[in-house]
């Protein structure tokens, strides 16, 4: 046997023990995904194609026209929901990537504090500051303002996704603007371009990574949003997240609450394909 | 001087925990043996008992009241699990699905009516519950069990219109309150289709548990025409709602309306010329369940006079029991609105439980509405 061939078979070696290491290690988590991720996903789709009693049907399906509207309400909210958070976020984070280390984390943690606390909690103390007898309107009127009509509207709305999502937007920005060289800025700065054309061609392109991934991140939960649009938004918006939960609560309707989940997630899955359309196929993207 | 400082915090913040802990290991579970009534022995200590009730739906020990579980335990030494649902269908489908066995469930009207057409109840002999003689007559023989062979009635209630008197001009006797354009934006419903539904059939002076499909496009187009002037549909955010001035009008539970008027003395209440829904939740054993002799032993300690009254004051729905109605230590003793007299008394409807065919047309026309 050569030398080179005896290395071939060490790395070989090498490389099947390194496999099988790995695999030992993902185990735990393959389990926990089976069970609880990819077998609940079957159960769903067993459920969208069945009668309460267990037979085949495709008469679930029939029902969808009935919540189209839900639907694409749900798109437009989501998407303006990430449009703000990434409009307020991105500023944020590249600013905070130029303050000290102390200041960043700082930052950081003002950023996380929401997320200390459950959504629900948050919420529900979110419709009681916004709440036409609420702390904000009180405040007003005791200074003589007028009172403002906040609660129960489309824009109570989209304030509590923004406010419940903003984190997720932050986070994949922040890891990638601040792992942004500065010596090529230098260099784009000595070629002679200006701020703006560095952020146009410099910043922008090496963030976009984050933005897509914030994108995401944001967008998928907004879609399927509950809760915060029932509770804030009164009966000015009805998203499809709060129609599934209902059905879904109901063991009547559960097959029906089921079909709906399932054609959101395929709908979801098309978008965040598109979505990834835009990012360098290199960069890591996240789902 | 940073380590100092979460040091410091460190120790508030278990300070803290234990204090919270010492708080609640003090727990009344001392009943008076004299007063009870029935027989209890510790012939089955050691087993364990699993209850399964509505949420906030019974005396726990909360600011000093008795803790029924911990007196039961103490009284028999049998053990209770207990554990909570917030509607009957959570309930239901834990139920059905077998992933959980119970011992005593406490459904409403209908759902009972459900359980035993599908045979998911076992039978109860009340001639074996020494306390059943407290119940009222009246809340016996109901509709849903009929020979009172599978339930005993827990709590009784009925849907009336709570209003707030500084928002609304005048009294009020009609659900057509909320309809006025006049509270516009200041309107609450139910947040959901069979009690939202019930409200529009009491005007259109339909039986709520009709099957009738022209009967639900009349109530549907009803509730369309108040989409306008709705606030919100809500469930249990009614409270903050209404205590806090956030909304004129709401329809909720008599007895909840004597938890928010102590928050806001503003509001007021009235059972509509109309008619009113009439609950009544019922303690019941499931097939399935492990210990049958203790919860026959829980039925009966629950209808304990000095246990009902606990529950009574703590839930603040009316009792079937007579034994806490004529107690004079009760604070909703002859309350008008839990209790009303022969002649303020509504006409009431009870919710059947529906067939699949309609149930299925309103949860659509329920859609409708929401999108109207």
């Amino acid at each position: 046997m050569t030398e080179a061939k005896m290395k071939g078979v060490r790395e070989r070696k090498s490389r099947t023990r390194k496999k099988g290491i790995s695999l030992l290690l993902n185990f735990p988590y393959l389990i926990w995904l089976c069970l609880f991720v990819i077998i609940p996903m079957f159960i769903v789709a067993a459920y969208a194609f069945t009668t309460g009693d267990g037979t085949f049907t495709l008469e679930n399906f029939k029902h969808l026209s009935v919540y189209k509207q839900n639907i694409i309400d749900s798109f437009i909210y989501a998407l303006i929901a990430t449009a703000v958070t990434l409009v307020l976020a991105y500023p944020f984070a590249y600013f905070m990537t130029k303050r000290s280390e102390a200041t960043q984390r700082v930052m950081m943690m003002l950023v996380m504090l929401p997320m200390w606390m459950n959504l629900l909690i948050l919420t529900y103390s979110i419709m009681n500051i916004i709440e036409a007898n609420g702390i904000i309107n009180n405040l007003l009127a005791s200074l003589g303002l007028g009172r403002l009509q906040m609660i129960n509207t489309p824009g109570a709305v989209i304030f509590g996704m923004v406010y419940n999502y903003f984190p997720y937007m932050v986070l994949p920005l922040y890891s990638v603007l601040s792992k942004i060289d500065p010596s090529l800025l230098e260099a784009a700065a000595d070629l002679g371009s200006g701020a703006p054309s560095r952020f146009r061609r410099v910043i922008l392109p090496l963030s976009m990574p984050g933005i897509v991934s914030g994108v995401t991140m944001v967008f998928v939960p907004s879609v399927s949003t509950f809760y915060i649009s029932q509770k804030l938004g009164g009966t000015s918006v009805n998203m499809i997240g709060d129609i599934i939960e209902s059905l879904v609560n109901r063991v009547s309707t559960r097959n029906l609450g089921a079909m709906l989940s399932l054609v959101l997630m395929v709908v979801i899955l098309v978008c965040i394909m598109i979505m990834n359309r835009f990012s360098d196929e290199k960069g890591g993207i996240m789902l | 001087m940073k380590k100092i400082f979460s040091v410091i915090a460190l120790c508030v913040l278990l300070g803290m925990m234990c204090l919270s802990a010492v708080s609640c290991g003090s727990r009344n579970d001392e009943i008076d043996s004299a007063l009870l009534k029935g027989e209890y022995n510790k012939d089955l200590a050691g087993t364990t008992l699993k209850v399964y009730n509505w949420g906030e739906y019974i005396s726990d020990g909360q600011e000093g009241s008795l803790d029924v579980n911990a007196a039961f335990e103490k009284l028999t030494g049998i053990k209770v699990v207990y554990s909570t649902y917030d509607d009957n269908e959570t309930m239901y489908s834990d139920l059905v699905s077998g992933a959980n066995y119970y011992d005593i469930i406490i459904p409403s009207d209908y759902m009972i009516e459900r359980l035993i057409r599908e045979d998911r109840l076992e039978t109860v002999d009340v001639k074996k519950l020494s306390n059943y003689n407290l119940i009222d007559d009246q809340y016996k023989n109901l509709y849903f069990d009929p020979d009172n062979a599978y339930s005993v009635p827990y709590n009784v209630g009925m849907v009336g219109l709570i209003y707030n008197t500084s928002m609304v001009e005048g009294s009020i006797d009609s659900w057509e309150a909320l309809w006025d354009e006049k509270y516009s934006g200041n309107i609450l419903t139910f947040n959901n289709p069979r009690d939202a539904f019930a409200l529009a059939q009491l005007i259109l002076g339909q039986d709520v548990n009709t099957t009738d499909h022209g009967n639900w496009d009349a109530a549907a187009e009803l509730l369309k025409k108040q989409s306008p002037v709705l606030q919100a549909r809500v469930m249990d955010e009614v409270f903050n709602k209404m205590e806090g001035s956030n909304a004129a009008l709401a329809p909720y539970y008599a007895g909840d309306y004597l938890t928010m008027k102590e928050n806001n003395p503003d509001l007021a209440f009235v059972y509509p010329k109309e008619g009113v829904n009439i609950f009544c939740d019922s303690v019941c054993i499931p097939k399935g369940c492990q210990n049958y002799e203790a919860a026959m032993l829980y039925m009966n300690f629950l209808m304990e006079p000095e246990v009902a009254l606990a529950n009574a004051e703590m839930i603040c729905y009316a009792s079937p029991n007579t034994a806490v109605v004529s107690h004079e230590d009760y604070t909703y003793k002859d309350n008008e609105i839990l209790y009303p007299s022969k002649e303020d008394m509504p006409a009431v409807q009870w919710f059947h439980d529906m067939d699949a065919d309609t149930l299925a047309y309103y949860e659509a026309l329920w859609v409708e509405v929401l999108n109207s």
